[in-house]
């Protein structure tokens, strides 16, 4: 009676151990090593920090089991000749409880964590200011003519990213909080970027460090998509139905903006540059680039 | 009630059309055990020439630039690879193959419930096999749009080849919805008198599972393919942007079929996985009950999950975020399963075979693409990974790592059944050794490549990431030789292989109560009843009827 009971209680402490370890491991796994590009928006330190919490949890799943199965490999190994069957176990209710309820614990978790990045992404932002109203023109006919000439700059956008809310670097006290639209036009095989303030058009995106930008993008003929690895975001450009993508860069330098949509047989050359300035630098390519007056 | 023989029902029907020796499987056989290995042989096929598709992609990706090949012929290749693998391959081997061979025996009948049916859902898929590979050859180009077809790009794309595609897509799609009413009907109606549905073996249950979500979900993509076609040949406006079509719908339509089509895929295997772990393990599979509803839980979430393949699509957001907690939640019965088995190992005496050894692959692989997939299902991190490398790893983790694994061991476990002859284990351990190694260094690196700016469907890349693709295309190279020792060993074990005798792993379910190969009906007497297909360990109680009792 006493020793069953010692070794029911080294066995609880050995389970325990070997989960803390586990756990440690898996921490320390997720936190410590990186496999993600260099962050250069908003959004990215957001994104690490889901990623790292995604990876310590599958770090910790996936070492656990792995370690299950290849002790039972080894342990219950049947020996050479060995007829004799294993115990007659069918199954054990409360354990079956046990890995029903932890997992779905684990990712209600993770659901409403990610939930919660999502909407700090600017994921749940209503996406145009002028949908509703468009909408609304749709369902009185009598406004359509009307509203439509009024909206028509804001066209529906049909999905995206919106403004990531209270980021922080490019809160309202920021001097360049507002908003820098830029037009992005996907087509096969190249992006172009008109800034409609400047009356620029550019084949490479030039933003400013720190102020939000908004892409208003449009494709001209098939599906494309627009990936920035280094902001973490991606949005497909989507002939018929305008999407948007808002970010805001924390790091100047170059990344590369690639297609991530099937689009034809130059799809894998279809990439080009963001070019993150500093604010100043960012006037002065502004300058550069402004189309000359025209002379006639 | 006694159970009719198919000679007093139809004695005029069995005699014809059943040829003897080889030649019945080149005929229009209604024998479920030659349909299924008809399905395994012709799949089997159908996988050599998808690997060497992709071997040609590996080869192209050896090099950052575009080398190899022209650029329209990779996209063609890579839009041919998927398609195979996936519609030629994987559905019918790990469905059709093996569903055919074992459900008759597993509930206890003589056949298939439709059996002409049977031989012409089989006799749908090489010839629509080789209306997709000739396509390169008829129509001068073949379909150049991913195996996922999206449109407005299947519309500019050569138009014979995507004609031709979709064509071959549908006859698939229709021998899958023929199999699967099929299997339906076998397991609910054919079942020997006495069975009961909770002491079938769970092959059954994944079956039945699994053809649900065919019937459901197979007639949908018919339909969107059909418009498509509609679009191609008559210029309709269903998917055309400039005739005010709508691109996205089309997605919606399509991932409605393939996204349970990826459970047509997986939910066959974990169905053999439970079969064979229980037999090699010498115990009772752990949890029948909590198997048969995780399944069902995972065919009702499979349904409701599609629109995770287009959280970058501009879908609403709260689309995103209901798609994105019911993906999440299949992985609680999926990881049901898991710990059955792993306790279904736990204290067992396991025998460390091929068939074992590919079992275990599949754990581990599935559990570490499992894993990728809860990633892949929050929003957020979609919106970063999609339609990069990092899918590709994923997913190849999920229908390599698990289904093809589950096909390599249930071959071990079953070729002594097919051919009364045991695979030889020194060159089935080498099998495994080379297909997991090859395997995981092949897409193992892909997550990273993902994860730091890789998209998919490229055949140029950033020379950063030459290194890790060389690394993976080491692994395909691998992955090419490892088929070497399985072609030789079935060739060769199938002549002069060791005698196997009718039940050499000395199993429970009904298939080893029979001769191996077994006789045209299945058994020579009475079907046996096999109310405790997972007994083990109950040496002196009595449990399944004896070999010699079921003859």
């Amino acid at each position: 009676m006493r020793m069953a009971r010692a070794v029911k209680i080294r066995a609880a402490i050995t389970t325990a151990l070997a989960t803390a370890s586990l756990g440690l491991t898996g921490f320390l796994v997720g936190t410590r090593v990186n496999l993600l590009p260099v962050d250069a928006s908003t959004n990215a330190p957001t994104y690490d920090s889901l990623f790292k919490v995604l990876f310590s949890i599958g770090t910790m799943l996936f070492l656990g089991i792995s370690i299950v199965l290849i002790y039972s490999l080894v342990r219950f190994r049947r020996n050479e000749g060995e007829l004799a069957d294993g115990p007659p176990l069918e199954g054990n209710l409360p354990l079956e409880i046990v890995w029903t309820a932890i997992p779905a614990v684990v990712i209600l978790f993770v659901g409403i964590y990610s939930y919660d990045i999502y909407d700090r992404m600017g994921g749940m932002t209503p996406l145009d200011h002028g949908a509703l109203h468009h909408q609304h023109a749709m369902d009185t006919p009598s406004h359509t003519m009307e509203a439509k000439s009024m909206e028509m700059p804001s066209e529906r956008v049909w999905g995206g990213i919106g403004p990531a809310i209270d980021t922080g670097v490019a809160s309202t006290s920021s001097a360049s909080g507002a908003v820098l639209p830029v037009e992005v036009t996907a087509m096969q095989f190249a992006f172009i970027f008109h800034y409609p303030e400047a009356d620029i058009t550019s084949g490479e995106l030039h933003v400013p460090l720190g102020q939000p930008v908004e892409l208003r993008m449009k494709a001209l003929d098939v599906i494309h998509a627009f990936w920035v690895p280094q902001f973490r975001l991606k949005q497909d450009v989507i002939p018929g139905q305008p999407t948007v993508l808002s970010f805001t860069a924390t790091r100047p330098g170059t990344y590369p903006a690639i297609c991530a949509e099937l689009c034809g047989p130059y799809h894998g050359g279809m990439r080009t540059s963001v070019v993150v300035h500093e604010v100043d630098d960012y006037q002065t390519w502004l300058q550069q680039n402004r189309p000359a007056p025209s002379s006639t | 009630m006694t159970v009719a023989t198919p000679r007093d029902l139809e004695p005029q029907l069995q005699q014809p059309l059943q040829p003897k020796g080889w030649l019945r499987y080149f005929s229009f056989s209604v024998d479920h055990k030659v349909i299924g290995l008809q399905y395994l042989v012709c799949g089997f096929f159908f996988y050599l020439v998808g690997g060497l598709l992709a071997g040609a992609i590996r080869t192209e990706l050896a090099t950052p630039l575009s080398d190899f090949m022209p650029r329209d012929t990779y996209n063609e290749v890579l839009t041919l690879h998927g398609t195979v693998m996936i519609f030629l391959w994987i559905v019918p081997v790990v469905n059709g193959a093996f569903g055919n061979y074992l459900i008759p025996f597993y509930v206890g009948a003589r056949d298939m419930a439709f059996p002409r049916l049977n031989a012409v859902a089989f006799w749908m898929i090489p010839p629509a096999g080789f209306l997709l590979i000739s396509s390169y050859f008829l129509a001068g180009a073949a379909a150049q749009s991913g195996w996922t077809a999206y449109p407005p790009l299947s519309l500019t794309t050569p138009a014979a080849g995507q004609v031709v595609w979709i064509l071959s897509v549908l006859l698939l799609g229709g021998s899958s919805i023929f199999g699967a009413v099929n299997f339906i009907a076998t397991v609910l109606k054919m079942r020997r008198p006495g069975l009961k549905m909770m002491q079938l073996p769970m092959y059954c249950w994944a079956m039945l599972g699994t053809s649900l979500l065919v019937v459901l979900s197979t007639p949908v993509l018919a339909g969107v393919l059909i418009l498509l076609s509609f679009d191609i040949i008559a210029h309709t406006g269903f998917f055309n942007p400039t005739l005010g079509g709508n691109v996205v719908v089309y997605q919606h339509l399509f991932w409605f079929y393939s996204h349970p089509a990826v459970y047509i895929m997986v939910l066959p295997a974990f169905g053999l996985v439970s079969e064979i772990l229980p037999v090699h393990a010498r115990k009772p599979l752990f949890g029948y009950t909590t198997m048969v509803y995780s399944i069902m839980g995972i065919v009702f979430l499979g349904l409701i999950v599609w629109a995770h393949h287009m959280f970058t699509s501009g879908t609403p957001p709260w689309m995103r975020l209901f798609f994105t907690i019911a993906t999440s939640f299949i992985a609680v019965p999926t990881g049901i399963k898991f710990f059955n088995w792993l306790a279904t190992l736990w204290g067992g005496k396991i025998a460390l075979n091929s068939a074992m050894l590919f079992s275990c692959g599949f754990i581990l692989n599935f559990v570490f693409g499992g894993i990728t997939g809860i990633t892949l299902a929050q929003v957020p991190f979609d919106i970063h990974v999609h339609d990069t490398y990092y899918v590709v790893g994923h997913f190849h983790y999920i229908v390599y790592g698990g289904t093809v694994f589950v096909i390599f061991a249930s071959l071990y476990h079953w070729y002594p059944k097919f051919t009364g002859r045991l695979l030889n284990e020194d060159l089935g351990r080498l099998h495994f050794l080379l297909t997991f190694i090859g395997f995981n260094l092949c897409f193992l690196p892909q997550h990273w490549l993902g994860l730091n700016g890789m998209p998919r469907r490229v055949a140029e890349y950033d020379p950063t990431f030459t290194t890790l693709n060389q690394v993976s295309s080491v692994g395909a190279l691998l992955m090419a030789i490892s088929t070497l020792p399985l072609l030789v060993n079935v060739v060769v074990t199938a002549f002069q292989g060791k005698r196997a005798g009718d039940n050499p792993w000395n199993a429970l379910t009904a298939e080893w109560l029979t001769s191996s190969p077994p006789p045209v009906e299945n058994w020579k007497g009475e079907a046996p009843l096999v109310t405790e297909p997972y007994g083990y360990g109950r040496a002196q109680e009595p449990k399944a009827p004896t070999l010699e009792a079921a003859r």
